[in-house]
């Protein structure tokens, strides 16, 4: 199988901690992987390292084989590559229509036009519609961002992510701050994705990652502790003793 | 040549005197105090007006320039800065410079616009030689006086408890408030006192850098520059800073005296390329 | 009238750029007070023509602060360098023909403003305010050290402009000054208006609300950042290009603090993020000016001061809701007068 996305011992350094440490992980075409942890285990941090929000203090990250390490992060984005933020990170004064307008022109090609006006152009308009339709945002779309409520801004998050049309997807724990009744409609969208899309995924919820995940890697303070199918993590005692805190020879 | 890094060294720690103040409540209470430099005109007026026509002596109008810059610091402080801790960069910059408007203008008016000079004694006047160093009287007690306030400064930060208070409000304000520290009263005291240093350092400097109602715009640039190039979170930063633009720009003047000016500028700028965030992001990452 | 889903979604992407009816008010206004003098009313082209090159500037400033998020507290550096530049082609002879001589000012304007807009990519709001203040006391200080060149301290002498377009000369009255002004700020107008509401300009406001979201979904921050600098450079060269032109005379004063300072003031009385802010703001501040250095010819600077301290008092925030407010109020009582007009879109007056 192809590689979508690997990297070669990764490694980050905050002073003198190292919040990531030789972190070697290898996602295949297609694959939906799942990335789990105690809090600050450096999850996040990892998803900053491969989207280039930060440089690596040393290691290699492979886009599709290519050597992206020192690539600008919105180039990475023209690769391929999309991701979510764990806290919402949208533009409160555009709409939605708006805002998914933008990738949407950007992965075009057309946005940086300063000629034409917005809403001229009908291949990026259709477009809008079709991705705020699947993600049920079409009845929010001329809301300004920052009054919809927390749900919306949740899909609408991903379906900004996904309006990038990304080979490869980093989903930060696209659940979190969720209200019960409206996670369901965020764990269908993510089972949604298509599957020619890789997905990397960061999250707490176990039964989401049990149902979603065809493999888990475990990140315990900066270094990867198992990697492998979830019948084989679950089983693992080790995984347990860090989750629950058991000692090794409970 | 020596005479130079002399004349520079005096240029330097009497920057370094006008300028600590500014960094101190730019590290500590994350504002841009653009009127500082107000602050240090009030101090060189008053001291004036003692001197030359209050026959006070100039030796005794130098700490009252202190205490009465420090008063009107920590009456401005409680009256109208406290209004504008919380807001932007930006609107603290623009209320300062309202400040300094208002200041010019109303010392033109009172003293009227030109440049001033304070009656030095006779002991102060003149030059010396010294192993072949042209010792300016003037510059030498400039060199004394503000030696002995660093000396001062550095001893009170960390061997007093307001230091120790000060340094813990610096930090994390929050978490020294939670401590029982009376951050409010801290930022009172060191405001009113990095005023203070300033009249001080304006009284002092009234000779060499000049005293007119523009006096607050012409040198903002140069505390600017300290702050920037020193940092804000020490003050051995702003000291090693102001002699290296004190002695860059004497010898900058001197050696090169088309460009001498452009040389603090290009530092500053070479600064704030090379540690954009560096110099004005706290420790705590605030 | 049901329009699809569609074509109601393009109608809604396109809302912002559409004319309001309140905007050609304004400029029907404008239009009309190039006759003012023939109504009898007080002559006050002079002023006028002020008001005209300082909205321009203005304007400048609100596409890098109101569109993408910069502040600058050093733009007189391009203004200077424009005026300089005007001045300098007139003196020499080496552009006489006062419109080209005005392109190749904004131009030489922009080059400057290219070179320094890696100083704002980065760094915190303070850094830039501080880089922008080094940089224009730099041009202050060039032009002070070479006045075999600008003049020094006393300024340029000697600039004789020639005819606009070789038909239209300047007369002492200001008339021709004004309409020259009046048509360079339209047009540039027109300019900005069409790139705000470009792709590019809606990117702009997506790196001004979350640069950080803005890189992930591909746009090219930095490079969209350099653009827009460049080209407000270019404006605020024009307009001091126009102060040149119009007066005949560039001093050094071009470069001053005060001349940035009393540009974030015009943004701030009238509002950014809306492009009408820098024209309304320069209206009211050069009226203010004028009448408080007619109280108080020798200390006018106190007074404005005093306006600085009490708009942040108060709240910028507010100042700019105030505008804001009786723009969506002029609006709302002239949908009522004229019904089925466009409709309304985000109101405007949001400050930095």
């Amino acid at each position: 199988m192809p590689v979508a996305l690997e990297t070669q011992g990764l490694v980050k350094h905050f002073g003198g901690i190292a919040a990531v440490n030789n972190v070697s992980l290898r996602i295949e075409k297609g694959a939906r992987h799942a990335l789990i942890g105690p809090n600050g285990a450096g999850k996040t941090t990892v998803i900053n390292l491969l989207t280039g929000v930060l440089r690596p203090s040393s290691g290699r990250i492979l886009l599709d084989g290519a050597d992206v390490t020192a690539l600008e992060a919105y180039k990475r984005v023209r690769r391929g590559l999309a991701r979510t933020f764990q806290i919402n990170q949208l533009f409160l004064d555009l709409t939605p229509l708006e805002t998914v307008g933008l990738a949407i022109s950007e992965r075009m090609g057309a946005g940086n036009n300063w000629w034409r006006l917005v809403g001229t152009n009908p291949a990026v308009t259709a477009e809008i519609v079709e991705i705020l339709g699947r993600f049920n945002l079409t009845d929010v779309m001329y809301e300004r961002t920052g009054h919809l409520p927390y749900g919306k801004q949740r899909l609408l998050e991903i379906a900004l992510a996904i309006a990038c049309r990304p080979n490869v997807l980093l989903l930060d724990e696209p659940a979190a701050g969720v209200p019960e009744d409206e996670r369901h409609e965020i764990l269908a969208t993510v089972a949604a994705l298509p599957k020619d899309v890789t997905v990397l995924l960061i999250e707490h919820d176990m039964d989401l990652v049990f149902a979603f995940a065809d493999r888990i890697s475990v990140l315990v303070n900066g270094t990867l502790f198992v990697d492998g199918a979830p019948d084989e993590v679950a089983r693992d005692p080790r995984v347990k003793a860090v989750y629950l805190g058991e000692s090794l020879d409970a | 040549m020596l005479t130079i890094l002399f004349d520079g060294v005096a240029y330097g720690m009497l920057l370094f005197v006008l300028a600590c103040g500014l960094s101190v409540t730019l590290g500590l209470m994350n504002f841009v105090n653009l009127a500082h430099g107000a602050f240090a005109m009030a101090g060189g007026y008053i001291t004036l007006v003692l001197v030359n026509r209050a026959g006070v002596p100039f030796f005794a109008g130098l700490p009252i320039a202190f205490i009465a810059s420090a008063l009107l610091g920590a009456l401005f402080e409680r009256t109208l800065y406290v209004h504008v801790y919380g807001k932007s960069h930006l609107d603290q910059v623009l209320f300062t410079i309202g400040l300094v408007f208002m200041s010019v203008a109303a010392v033109d008016y009172v003293m009227g616009s030109q440049q001033v000079f304070i009656q030095l004694p006779d002991v102060l006047q003149g030059r010396f030689d010294l192993f072949g160093i042209g010792v300016g009287r003037y510059r030498l007690l400039i060199i004394v006086v503000c030696g002995l306030l660093t000396i001062g400064l550095q001893l009170m930060l960390s061997g007093t408890r307001f230091g120790s208070r000060l340094r813990a409000s610096v930090d994390d304000a929050r978490v020294a408030r939670g401590l029982g520290i009376n951050v409010n009263a801290v930022f009172a005291l060191t405001f009113a006192f990095g005023s203070g240093l300033a009249g001080l350092g304006g009284a002092l400097g009234a000779e060499i850098l000049g005293l007119d109602p523009t006096f607050p715009l012409k040198y903002m640039v140069y505390f600017l520059i300290v702050v920037t190039v020193g940092g804000t979170s020490s003050i051995t930063g702003p000291f090693v800073a102001s002699l290296l633009i004190g002695i860059a720009d004497v010898a900058g003047k001197y050696y090169v005296p088309k460009f001498g000016a452009f040389v603090i500028y290009t530092i500053m700028i070479i600064m704030l390329i090379l540690r954009p965030q560096g110099l004005f992001a706290r420790a705590t990452g605030k | 009238m049901a329009r699809s889903l569609l074509e109601e979604a393009a109608h809604r992407l396109a809302t912002r750029a559409r004319w309001r009816p309140l905007e050609y008010v304004f400029w029907l206004a404008a239009l009309a007070s190039v006759w003012h003098g023939a109504l009898h009313l007080p002559e006050r082209y002079l002023i006028l023509t002020e008001v005209a090159w300082l909205a321009l500037f203005a304007l400048s400033l609100d596409l890098i602060l109101g569109y993408a998020g910069i502040i600058s507290l050093g733009h007189a550096a391009f203004f200077g360098l424009g005026a300089y530049a005007a001045a300098l082609l007139a003196k020499y002879g080496i552009v006489t023909e006062p419109v080209l001589a005005l392109v190749v000012s904004g131009l030489i304007a922009s080059v400057l403003g290219f070179a320094t807009s890696f100083l704002v990519l980065r760094g915190s709001d303070l850094t830039r305010l501080m880089v922008t203040l080094g940089v224009a006391l730099i041009m202050r200080e060039i032009a002070n050290q070479i006045p075999e060149l600008t003049g020094g301290a006393d300024g340029l002498q000697g600039v004789v402009i020639a005819p606009i377009l070789g038909l239209f000369e300047f007369d002492i009255f200001g008339h021709v000054s004004y309409v020259y002004c009046l048509i360079v700020l339209f047009v540039l107008f027109l300019l900005a208006r069409r790139i705000v509401y470009s792709p590019f300009g809606l990117s702009l406001r997506a790196v001004k609300g979350n640069p950080l979201r803005a890189a992930s979904i591909g746009i090219s921050v930095n490079a969209r950042l350099v653009a827009i600098y460049t080209l407000s450079a270019f404006y605020a060269g024009v307009a001091g290009a126009l102060l040149a032109q119009t007066q005949a005379f560039a001093s050094l004063e071009v470069f001053s603090l005060e001349r940035s300072a009393d540009l974030l003031l015009v943004l701030i009385i009238g509002g950014t993020g809306y492009l009408y802010g820098g024209l309304i703001g320069a209206l009211i501040f050069k009226l203010m000016q004028d009448w408080i250095a007619n109280l108080t010819p020798q200390y006018w600077q106190f007074w404005i001061g005093l306006v600085l301290v009490l708009i942040v008092l108060v709240g910028r925030e507010r100042i700019g809701q105030w505008t804001g407010g009786l723009w969506l109020l002029a609006e709302r009582a002239f949908r009522r007068a004229a019904p089925g007009t466009a409709s309304l879109a985000a109101p405007p007056g949001k400050g930095h």
